[in-house]
């Protein structure tokens, strides 16, 4: 195990193996089971059905509704990806920036709805949201509208709920990147005569990408996926690539669409967590829960 | 620093609107909950208990609350031990394939889990287990285990595997040597994971709208199903109720997580 061990014999060091794989074949089983199996077998049917088609795949490459419901999930992640950066990022900077005790109530404020349920926070936002909602009837109160704004039941609602469930995910990463900027480097800048916004855009901001970039991409790839909101509060308008999955196994029985879907949107996260991984370490991104 | 640069009020200003909108749909729920009133209006008209009533009223609701808290107890007592094994497995094996296998136990955070739903119903569809209690039970601890790796991995990571090996130097074997001196310094995340394990099982839903159907419907499939009908307050109480569960759980989990450390 450690070098300091006394010359183990190969026998001893083969059962140490061997006991090691003993002691994780079991989860590793389950994992096997229960999410390699069922999503291998999902992309085999997605190419299988008496006989190799590529129909399938032609008709999520080719016909509309699929097009339209792929190119409309990754402008709604893309969106969302930048609203919760740009209101992620000064949370995080606030957050570095003051004393301990207060970055620690910030911090707490942030990770509150992360341990609230998805669908509590759906139901809130429509009762924040609808017509007869809290918003709503604040707003009719002030004057400022005559007529219920719609606020939700289509995309706007579905961004707006969005980004509120995927926003600690943004702060964590940025916040715990930010930590490691020694702010010596700030001072050095400011002692060289730069302006608080020149040493920021020339040396805060490039050493706090890595965190830009861990945020962006769990954001985005965890919006790519995402069914509750857009389902509760999309209004049946904002068909998300999720929902073309569940309907077609759930509607209209179209198991081989569905799981050729599935099988695009698995290599699209995929290709992203790749890509991303050749920048950062991918325990950087995972490691926030 | 002392000094307000305009730059540095916006700062404040901004932030302040983002907490308040990271916070304000949590709070607005307990209100809601306990207002007399069939449809919202704020301030709430009275002060009322009826939507508790009607929630620990209903059979279905309380079928529901039933199944829930049975898969994700199962959940914590078969993830727990089969994710403490899989970290300590990882963490003192120096085999290249450790890293492999580390990074797929870690495939259910990655995968979406519409797509692991889709896949786990075809195959329960097969073998038979939809709308089963064992089925959602096992799903759950796939989807658990994640959070218990995780949690047991950093604990191990503070702790120095010499001293398993000199209580087995002196005569204990492994097994106890891990009871007896590895188990008790990770013990806090063990816990934590196990706390989380449980969150995960309580709040999971997309999972469960595929697999789970008869008298075996979690909570959560219940109040999807009820909430793309109607807006109906019952909900506003069942939420406030996890709600306030969850955060007692995540505040016992730290608590045990901060002890630990």
């Amino acid at each position: 195990m450690t070098t300091s061990m006394p010359d183990p014999s190969q026998k001893h060091q083969r059962r140490e193996h061997a006991l090691m794989l003993a002691l994780v074949s079991p989860a590793l089983l389950v994992i096997l089971a229960l999410i390699v199996l069922p999503v291998g077998w999902l992309a085999w049917q997605s190419i299988y059905h008496d006989g190799f088609t590529l129909e399938n795949y032609r008709r999520v490459f080719t016909e509309d509704i699929y097009w339209r419901s792929f190119a409309l999930t990754f402008e709604i992640s893309l969106a969302v990806t930048a609203i919760a950066l740009l209101l992620g990022y000064p949370v995080a900077y606030l957050a570095n920036s003051v004393p301990k005790g207060w970055s620690i109530l910030i911090l707490s404020l942030v990770v509150l709805p992360f341990w609230t349920s998805v669908l509590v926070r759906a139901y809130a936002w429509l009762a924040l949201l609808q017509r007869t909602g809290v918003i709503n009837q604040f707003l009719r109160y002030l004057d400022v509208t005559s007529e219920p704004l719609a606020l939700v039941h289509n995309t706007f609602g579905t961004v707006v709920a969005t980004v509120h469930i995927l926003l600690p995910f943004m702060v964590l990463p940025l916040y715990a990147t930010m930590q490691k900027i020694p702010s010596d480097l700030m001072q050095a800048g400011a002692s060289l005569g730069a302006s608080p916004s020149l040493t920021f855009v020339r040396v805060f901001l490039p050493l706090s990408l890595p965190g830009v970039l861990a945020g962006c991409t769990m954001v985005f790839v965890l919006c790519l996926g995402f069914y509750i909101t857009p389902e509760l509060l999309g209004g049946g308008r904002t068909v998300m690539v999720s929902m073309l999955v569940s309907r077609n196994v759930e509607l209209y029985n179209q198991f081989g669409a569905a799981s050729a879907v599935a099988v695009v949107l698995l290599l699209s996260v995929l290709a992203i967590f790749f890509a991303v991984s050749r920048f950062i370490s991918l325990d950087r991104i995972l490691g926030q829960k | 620093m002392t000094r307000l640069s305009p730059a540095r009020i916006a700062l404040y200003m901004i932030s302040a609107l983002v907490l308040v909108y990271l916070i304000l749909p949590v709070l607005i729920i307990a209100p809601i909950s306990f207002s007399s009133a069939r449809f919202l209006t704020f301030p709430p008209p009275s002060f009322s208990l009826r939507w508790y009533q009607q929630y620990f009223s209903n059979s279905a609701w309380m079928q529901a609350t039933r199944v829930t808290l049975t898969v994700a107890l199962l959940t914590v007592f078969i993830a727990t031990p089969l994710g403490v094994a899989a970290a300590y497995g990882i963490s003192q094996s120096k085999l290249r394939i450790m890293r492999l296998i580390h990074m797929m136990l870690l495939l259910p955070l990655v995968v979406p889990i519409i797509i692991t739903a889709v896949g786990i119903f075809f195959l329960y569809a097969k073998v038979g287990l939809v709308a089963t209690l064992p089925g959602l039970v096992l799903a759950n601890v796939m989807l658990g285990l994640p959070y218990v790796i995780i949690s047991v991995l950093a604990g191990l990571q503070s702790f120095d595997p010499a001293q398993e090996m000199v209580a087995r130097s002196l005569g204990m074997n492994r097994l106890r040597s891990f009871f007896a001196v590895t188990l008790p310094q990770i013990k806090s995340s063990v816990v934590a994971g196990g706390i989380f394990a449980f969150i995960s099982a309580m709040d999971e839903t997309i999972v469960a709208l595929f697999i789970s159907g008869g008298q075996y419907q979690p909570l959560t499939k219940r109040m999807f199903t009820a909430l793309r009908d109607e807006i109906d307050p019952t909900i506003a109480a069942i939420s406030t109720l996890m709600t306030a569960a969850s955060f007692m759980l995540v505040l016992l989990a730290s608590a045990r997580q901060r002890k630990g450390a």
